[in-house]
């Protein structure tokens, strides 16, 4: 489209994230409120979540979203600064799950046990099991995470191990449904703000490098596989954690753990709400999830659904939601002559 | 003896299985995750041909195989070119369209066990004392068939050796005028006609479930990972190693434990010799 | 000077396939030398530097670092040990600003032993040490120039940069490849003197360059590799003097204009 004058876009940050910038943030008020008030939207309102919305079923949602919203932040962590694209979260979920499961239906251990057992427990086991993969390139990261869930599943069922596909019943639940939701609710802020305050520490910035320039970073006398595990003990931690909760959620462990949702759902989030930036993820869990649910009773249509957002998304490379919004946020675009 | 038999005959059909996907990731070096999905989608395809429209056996095969042909070709325009070069987001959009196909196909209550397609032809012989149906020795034939005209095809004709040339380097492929697009079209195409072909011979073999989507895909990556990502002699080999091992627990520990099989071959090989049996990636070293 | 080689490189041979890239590499490298490495294209250098370091792994031969074979040790490990490497082709971290890009050499466990460049044994906070290495390699004083994105910066600072990232690690050896290329003539000037201080702390260097002159200004060791063989070897007049290096060079002009100094 050349017209007479060519023009071009450009985008300049807002005066007031300039001014924001550092330290500069506390000189007013404005600027202050500038930085924190999408934080602090985002923090009461999922608060106050629970206590607005209205009955058993959307509590339940709510709990629901937090765990995917839980894998999520894990696959965008994982893919977007390190480049490990991890195609199956349900392996974590799985085996955080089962490991909670066992501990408080077998050794008769509280959740307030179970939960952070098998989530350090099952980040260990994880991160062992996927170590093979790690010195070597992404794409073989992917197929082995793709795989897990998927010969995981079958082996508990074809070796009728683990409750086999009856699972493993009599988990205690939480408390109560409050203790329930505000746990969730707290662990995925606790782990979105942790996460993203740690990308943008020392290690944080070694992450970065492991995956822009892995050969820069061998030559400064470090090992990237190990890098790489921290980060995928990391993710896995947060997967477990989800799975561990979602047992005593639903009171049963079994191969649904392992199922295709929690590999899928927490990608399409992840590219509906905006890669890279963390928050995105869960928004976009926000937003899939309650539909997810209601379109639970069409089936494995829902999975068919994902996945062609996730095409979509992946093909026409859209930026996603979070992305386009903190750019409108922080910056503004004209055109300009050439 | 039987192990030597089923063991064989095991492994033609991991080779069969595997070699769509070597074929496209070899060339092209996209990982088609939509594999297991075109085979049991092509034995659907199938199946409506000659069960619901009544045409002949042979000639519902052929369509599919045309159908699936185009749809691998359509695939590749339309979806995966927009991605090439980005290996994660390759994997992302064609593992998303082959769950979509999967899942598609389980709600569209194709589950049960009234979906199969039948033998070629009936009846069984006895080798070395062992029945062995009709169906199954076909596959053996065809199996060594099909390997022995890709071969020829790759190393004798015009098509097959620009699409050689373009899986050895393709920058060179380029500069000679070889069209890697084109060329990584066919590649598809083929290697979506390779997947129904293993779903016409093998599906006959038992149902036509959603399951055997997912589980051909493992199988057959295992075998490309154990033989080397672009090797196709590589996966032969590593068919026979798979495959025999799978035969050989199915004997001395249960017919469980044949997914286990293909998961340690993938990490042992990962472990020991990343680049596979005959890998023509040195993945990490010569990089600098 | 009886002392032990730092570093003892015998019999390296690297093949890719049918193409013999190093053969039978031979030589030593004392402490406190600068030995350049010089040679016509493709004749091996960057290979060579990729096999000491661990990048590469040698078809044969063995590499002794202060007497510790380091021939089939991991490129982590070797540069731990205390042998770095610049890239020919420059690898910064061009998302992050300069000083960043120093934050990550100063995470590694040889920093945090070593405290590195001008530490003393203990690692202060990490963004003031690198301003302070950069300062020190040669960017402005109290300037934006370290706050600069890599990508922003031009190729001298980027070499410098490259520099600054093996001196985070407080090295005993660093092996440049072609620090001198593809910089100005001013830049080149300015470059030696940050070479000769090296020196002067005690690091030894290999230097891999094809801008003669400059090299043999600083270089008390030469050594000269055609197709991946090791030619001749010897102080920068004796290698200039063989007409085997010449031949070898055929007639480069950078040659004429040294043997018009020499």
């Amino acid at each position: 489209m050349t017209t007479n004058e060519q023009r071009r876009r450009e985008r300049l940050d807002r005066g007031i994230k300039v001014r924001s910038d550092g330290l500069y943030a506390l000189m007013s008020w404005r600027e202050l409120a500038y930085l924190t008030v999408p934080r602090l939207v985002l923090i009461v309102g999922m608060l106050i979540l629970p206590l607005v919305m209205p009955g058993m079923y959307w509590q339940r949602v709510i709990t629901i979203v937090c765990i995917y919203a839980l894998l999520a932040i894990s696959f965008d962590f994982l893919a977007h600064y390190l480049g490990l694209v991890c195609l199956g979260g349900a392996f974590f979920v799985g085996t955080g799950g089962y490991i909670a499961a066992i501990l408080n239906a077998s050794l008769g251990l509280p959740p307030l046990v179970t939960v952070p057992v098998a989530t350090l427990l099952g980040a260990m086991i994880c991160t062992l099991l996927l170590l093979p993969c790690l010195p070597l390139r992404g794409v073989y990261f992917a197929i082995v995470t793709l795989m897990y869930p998927l010969v995981l599943a079958r082996i508990i069922e074809a070796l009728d191990i683990l409750g086999g596909t009856d699972g493993i019943m009599g988990v205690d639940s939480f408390a109560n449904r409050w203790v329930e939701q505000y746990t969730v609710i707290a662990v995925v802020l606790l782990f979105l703000f942790g996460v993203r305050r740690l990308v943008n520490l020392d290690l944080g910035l070694v992450f970065r490098a492991v995956m822009d320039n892995d050969q820069a970073v061998r030559a400064s006398g470090m090992n990237i596989s190990f890098y790489k595990a921290i980060a995928v003990v990391i993710a896995a931690a947060m997967g477990c954690l989800g799975g561990a909760c979602l047992v005593h959620i639903y009171m049963w462990a079994g191969i649904s753990l392992f199922a295709l949702d929690f590999s899928i759902l927490p990608i399409a989030a992840t590219v509906i709400g905006g890669a890279g930036t963390l928050v995105g993820p869960v928004l976009g869990c926000i937003i899939l999830v309650p539909i997810s649910e209601l379109l639970r009773e069409f089936g494995t249509l829902r999975i068919v659904f994902y996945s062609l957002i996730l095409v979509g998304f992946v093909v026409f490379r859209s930026e996603g939601i979070m992305v386009y919004g903190e750019r409108k946020y922080h910056q503004f675009q004209r055109w300009v002559k050439v | 003896m039987d192990i030597l038999v089923y063991g064989t005959i095991n492994s033609v059909a991991l080779a069969l299985m595997a070699l769509g996907f070597a074929l496209v990731y070899g060339i092209s070096r996209v990982p088609n995750f939509a594999h297991g999905a075109i085979y049991v989608l092509s034995g659907f395809i199938t199946w409506t041909f000659l069960r619901s429209l009544g045409l002949n056996y042979a000639l519902s095969i052929l369509v599919t195989l045309i159908l699936i042909g185009g749809l691998g070709a359509l695939l590749y325009q339309f979806v995966l070119i927009r991605v090439r070069g980005m290996a994660i987001s390759e994997i992302i959009a064609s593992y998303a369209i082959g769950l979509a196909i999967l899942e598609g196909l389980r709600w569209g209550g194709f589950k049960g066990m009234s979906y199969t397609l039948p033998a070629f032809v009936e009846g069984s012989v006895m080798i070395g004392g062992i029945p062995v149906d009709f169906q199954r020795m076909v596959v053996v034939g065809l199996g060594a068939l099909i390997v022995l005209s890709l071969w020829f095809f790759t190393h004798y004709t015009r098509i097959g050796l620009a699409l050689r040339g373009m899986a050895q380097d393709e920058r060179a492929a380029l500069m000679l005028g070889i069209d890697s697009d084109l060329m990584a079209l066919v590649a598809m195409a083929i290697g979506a006609m390779l997947a129904g072909l293993a779903g016409a011979l093998l599906l006959p073999l038992g149902n036509i479930v959603v399951e055997s989507g997912y589980n051909v895909l493992i199988l057959a990556i295992a075998v490309c990972i154990v033989g080397g990502l672009g090797s196709w002699m590589g996966a032969v080999m590593a068919a026979f190693l798979i495959g025999f091992a799978q035969i050989l627990t199915v004997v001395y520990l249960g017919s469980h434990y044949q997914m286990v099989v293909a998961l340690l071959a993938i990490i042992f090989t990962l472990i020991l010799k990343p680049s596979g049996l005959f890998g023509m990636q040195k993945e990490l070293e010569e990089r600098v | 000077m009886s002392e032990q080689p730092i570093l003892e490189v015998r019999e390296v041979t690297k093949t890719f396939g049918g193409i013999l890239a190093l053969n039978r590499v031979s030589f030593d490298v004392y402490p406190g030398d600068i030995l350049g490495i010089i040679g016509p294209n493709g004749s091996g250098k960057t290979t060579l530097v990729n096999c000491i370091t661990g990048f590469v792994k040698m078809t044969s031969g063995r590499v002794r670092f202060r007497s510790r074979d380091i021939s089939r040790k991991p490129a982590h490990r070797i540069a731990d040990m205390g042998v770095t490497r610049t890239f020919q082709i420059m690898r910064p971290y061009y998302s992050l600003p300069a000083y960043k890009n120093l934050v990550i050499p100063l995470f590694s466990p040889r920093a945090k032993r070593t405290g590195g460049w001008r530490g003393g044994g203990k690692l202060g906070d990490r963004n003031t040490v690198g301003i302070d290495i950069l300062e020190e390699i040669g960017f402005e004083r109290d300037s934006f120039v370290p706050y600069k994105m890599a990508s922003s910066l031009p190729t001298g600072y980027l070499k410098r940069l490259e520099l600054a990232r093996c001196l985070a690690l407080k090295p005993d050896l660093i092996l440049c490849d072609e620090v001198f290329s593809g910089l100005s003539m001013s830049e080149i000037a300015s470059m030696v003197p940050l070479i000769e201080r090296l020196q002067m702390d005690g690091i030894t260097l290999i230097m891999i360059e094809h801008r003669l002159r400059e090299l043999f200004r600083v270089a008390n060791r030469v050594m000269v590799l055609n197709f991946g063989a090791k030619l001749v070897e010897g102080t920068p007049e004796e290698v200039m003097a063989d007409p085997s290096v010449k031949e070898a060079y055929f007639g480069s002009e950078e040659v004429e204009e040294v043997m018009t100094y020499a």
